[in-house]
């Protein structure tokens, strides 16, 4: 670690009836990763934002290179040497990577844009970075990963300083990860400072050099990674112990019958031949690396995709399942990865959403019965503890681990007993992962069963009766948790990859 | 965080403008406050309104229908080709005017929904069927509905009734705010409004709830198709004589009411009260601003601004929201 190259001091921010930041400090020093933590609405998005010249700070101090600077909008950011990766990223798939990686300043020749030099510079840029990729590929045709090396490019080749991971890893393979961490550890070799935004425990320990931890706007403490525990740094971020560990066994009865049966279910390419048995009252685990197909075999099962082929069994009886609609009136409820995408309307009340999937049973004759709605919603806001004013606020307004509450009550409402959880705590913060897992247990205590995919071991080998790995679209294998380890899924999981 | 709703919404400054832009029309031009003036701007406003009451609905859920111009002309002239050249009594000419609208609309809406085309491309086929349709039925005559005076033309007294002391009221109004509220009920209040919204703010969210999409979908077609199919009994009770080949662009002026009164141009916002008093204010300035002298070039120049400005309330809206 070198000199410290950033310094924010007394930063404040607040917005109509939010203080969003309390006073917060943070320093960076050059040749450093500073891992950022703490549980969504912590401000961890709005200090970053507040430095790139997003937002403007009521009050504070930042000091980059020794000078006191204020940026007013992130091309000036940039133009200082402070880059984000985001976490969304930000390519245009129809355009090369070069193109990419190039855009908005491209090399002219005349008025011509010199095509040659972006790819010769691209190349450059990837040796640099040691990634192989071609800078002539277009981006659609890359796999995530190489996506977000792309964005690393682009952001180095803006002569970067200081440069902001936002969850970097939420998308990529455990491969993709070892390769991003390798670059990483590349760029804190030449100097830059480094700041890692991520919920992964594991990775922080792993990639950074010290932890910044903020709770509620404020700022708690920065800890120095090696002289901490993961429990540290969780009870800094939540103020209280729930660390859990991985389950030990099934808690599934003996006895309990099979409510789901699906037999050699074939859709495209990334579903090859899938068969497996969901139990009442189990939590059926589906792991695997990203692109295993296991999403794709959750949307064939649920009829969102169409299927070229197999059986489904619902307590022993073959159903036909060829639209959601069909699936929903068979008691399956989906609950997808990309909520905001696929999962909830966000400009609509949590009324509308929770009864979505369930609006005839709210009518009388031919109009919608408002008041019967607004009792059921407010009924399962108060079981599942979701954190609202009341049943008539936007879900865009709730945070990630309320929205998903929300699409929970949907399918409550609904009366499923069948739920297929996509990646249930995704873009979650730990406490309220926490509450959701502690509501997938309820749920399979109470008889329903859950298929939840997952790319989180932890999460798998946490909650999971039974683990079933998938690579790509084909079971490898079916693991019962007593015998469960990261090694054996992983040893699955990876078990075609050449 | 709960937001009180201002009572500022663009529906109330929208019924605002509406009733400052008559008073500013009526101090400046002493022919444009005549009653006569107003009963036949009134004549005018019925046919646009519906087609606007009709296609608020594929705007909300983020789509669009072109063909209600061209569609309601071609309807017209059917019907008025079977009371004509077939005899047929006028109610039943009427009510096949408006089952051709329907048609039309369920043919939009398999080919949106079912066979996936964009509803711009679908709607604007269809706009150049209609087009052209109309004027193979007839033979490209010009197609005279019944006069007032004539006997089967009582149809016009739906619009317009004159009382024993010769006084003419504008009877249509009343239709048109009874199939306003209606049709705000419906979108406020039924499973099909309900969905009709959920289409245009998440669709695909929408379909993973379990919801028959496609058939909704189709549904949200056949609802504006039905109602320019009523816009054409409307417009032949006051265009006198049905032209082939016209009708084009006058859905434009319906899309544009619904959008000044308030219905999101990318979906999943709107109400059926702001799209009438919206299409009235176009209305008001087709009609009202030649009165102050504006010839009618200035009169779409400033009908666009108008435009302008309503979508602009609308995206700083959302950008409030997120």
């Amino acid at each position: 670690m070198g000199e410290v190259i950033l310094t924010m001091k007394n930063i404040d921010k607040s917005f109509p009836g939010v203080h969003a930041l309390d006073h917060v400090d943070f320093e960076l020093k050059r040749g450093e990763v500073h891992a950022l933590m703490g549980e969504n609405g912590a401000g961890k998005s709005t200090l970053m934002k507040v430095l790139t010249g997003i937002y403007t700070k009521d009050s504070g101090t930042i000091t980059y290179e020794g000078r006191e600077v204020e940026f007013h909008n992130t091309h000036d950011a940039q133009a200082a040497g402070i880059v984000i990766v985001h976490q969304e990223l930000n390519m245009v798939g129809d355009l090369t990577v070069a193109q990419n990686i190039f855009i908005g300043r491209e090399f002219k020749k005349g008025f011509m844009i010199d095509d040659r030099k972006m790819i010769q510079e691209s190349k450059k840029l990837f040796d640099e970075l040691h990634i192989n990729i071609d800078p002539k590929a277009k981006m659609s045709d890359l796999t995530v990963g190489k996506q977000q090396m792309c964005e690393i490019a682009k952001a180095i080749s803006h002569q970067a300083k200081v440069i902001i991971f936002d969850e970097p890893s939420a998308a990529l393979t455990e491969k993709e990860i070892e390769d991003l961490f390798a670059i990483i550890r590349d760029l804190r070799k030449q100097n830059l400072g480094i700041i890692y935004i991520s919920h992964r425990m594991d990775e922080i320990k792993v990639i950074t050099d010290r932890v910044t931890v903020m709770r509620d706007g404020a700022y708690v403490g920065t800890l120095i990674t090696d002289e901490c525990t993961k429990e540290d740094i969780i009870n800094m971020m939540v103020g209280r112990v729930i660390y859990e560990d991985p389950k030990t066994h099934s808690m599934v009865p003996a006895d309990a019958p099979v409510v789901l049966k699906v037999e050699h279910l074939n859709a495209g390419k990334m579903v090859q031949d899938v068969s497996f048995e969901l139990r009442k009252g189990e939590i059926l685990g589906f792991s695997g690396l990203m692109g295993a197909g296991r999403t794709e075999t959750a949307r064939a099962l649920f009829g969102a995709d169409p299927k070229t082929g197999g059986d489904i069994y619902i307590n022993g009886k073959k159903v036909t399942i060829n639209s959601p609609e069909d699936a929903v009136k068979n008691g399956i409820g989906y609950l997808s990865e990309d909520r905001k995408r696929f999962g909830i309307v966000v400009q609509k009340t949590i009324t509308e959403n929770s009864t979505l999937a369930t609006l005839p049973k709210y009518m009388s004759g031919l109009f919608i019965n408002k008041s019967a709605e607004k009792e059921v919603t407010e009924r399962y806001i108060k079981e599942l503890d979701t954190k609202t004013p009341s049943a008539d606020q936007l879900v865009v307004n709730l945070s990630g681990g309320n929205q998903q509450k929300v699409v929970i009550a949907k399918w409550l409402v609904r009366n499923c007993d069948i739920l297929i959880f996509d990646e249930p705590t995704r873009g979650i913060d730990v406490g309220a992962k926490n509450e959701i897992y502690k509501l997938m247990n309820r749920l399979a205590a109470e008889g329903k069963s859950i298929i939840m995919i997952s790319s989180e071991m932890t999460e798998i080998l946490r909650m999971s009766d039974r683990i079933i790995v998938m690579c790509e679209g084909k079971k490898t294998g079916e693991i019962s948790i007593e015998e469960a380890t990261q090694e054996a899924i992983m040893d699955k999981a990876t078990r075609d990859i050449k | 965080m709960t937001k009180k709703k201002s009572i500022f919404t663009q529906e109330v400054i929208v019924g605002i403008v509406l009733v400052a832009l008559y008073f500013i029309f009526r101090t400046i031009s002493s022919d444009f406050g005549k009653y006569t003036t107003f009963l036949s701007m009134m004549d005018i406003s019925y046919y646009y309104a519906l087609m606007a009451i009709g296609v608020a609905f594929p705007l909300i859920t983020g789509g669009v229908d072109l063909s209600i111009g061209t569609g309601m002309i071609c309807y017209a002239l059917a019907g008025g080709c079977l009371i004509r050249f077939y005899n047929v009594p006028t109610g039943l000419a009427m009510l096949v005017s408006i089952l051709f609208g329907l048609g039309i609309g369920l043919a939009n809406g398999v080919l949106i929904s079912v066979m996936g085309l964009p509803p711009f491309l679908a709607t604007l086929c269809t706009c150049m069927i209609t087009r052209g349709l109309g004027s193979v039925v007839t033979g490209s005559f010009a197609i005279p509905w019944p006069t007032a005076k004539q006997d089967n033309g009582w149809f016009h007294s739906i619009f317009k009734i004159t009382l024993a002391d010769k006084t003419k009221l504008p009877l249509g109004l009343v239709w048109i705010i009874l199939l306003m509220l209606i049709m705000q009920f419906v979108l406020a209040h039924t499973r099909f409004g309900r969905y009709t919204i959920a289409i245009g703010s998440n669709k695909e969210a929408a379909i993973l709830s379990g919801i028959n999409v496609k058939f909704y979908h189709i549904m949200v077609y056949a609802v504006s198709g039905l109602f320019a199919g009523l816009a054409s009994i409307a417009y032949a009770a006051v265009i006198k004589t049905v032209q082939p080949g016209t009708g084009a662009g006058m859905e434009l002026d319906a899309i544009g009411g619904a959008i000044v009164g308030g219905v999101s141009a990318s979906g999943g916002y709107g109400t059926i009260y702001g799209t009438v008093i919206g299409a009235y204010v176009i209305l008001f300035l087709k009609q009202g601003l030649p009165y102050i002298g504006f010839n009618a070039n200035m009169q779409q120049i400033i009908t666009g601004f108008v435009l302008i400005g309503a979508v602009t309330i609308d995206i700083i809206k959302r950008k409030v929201i997120k």
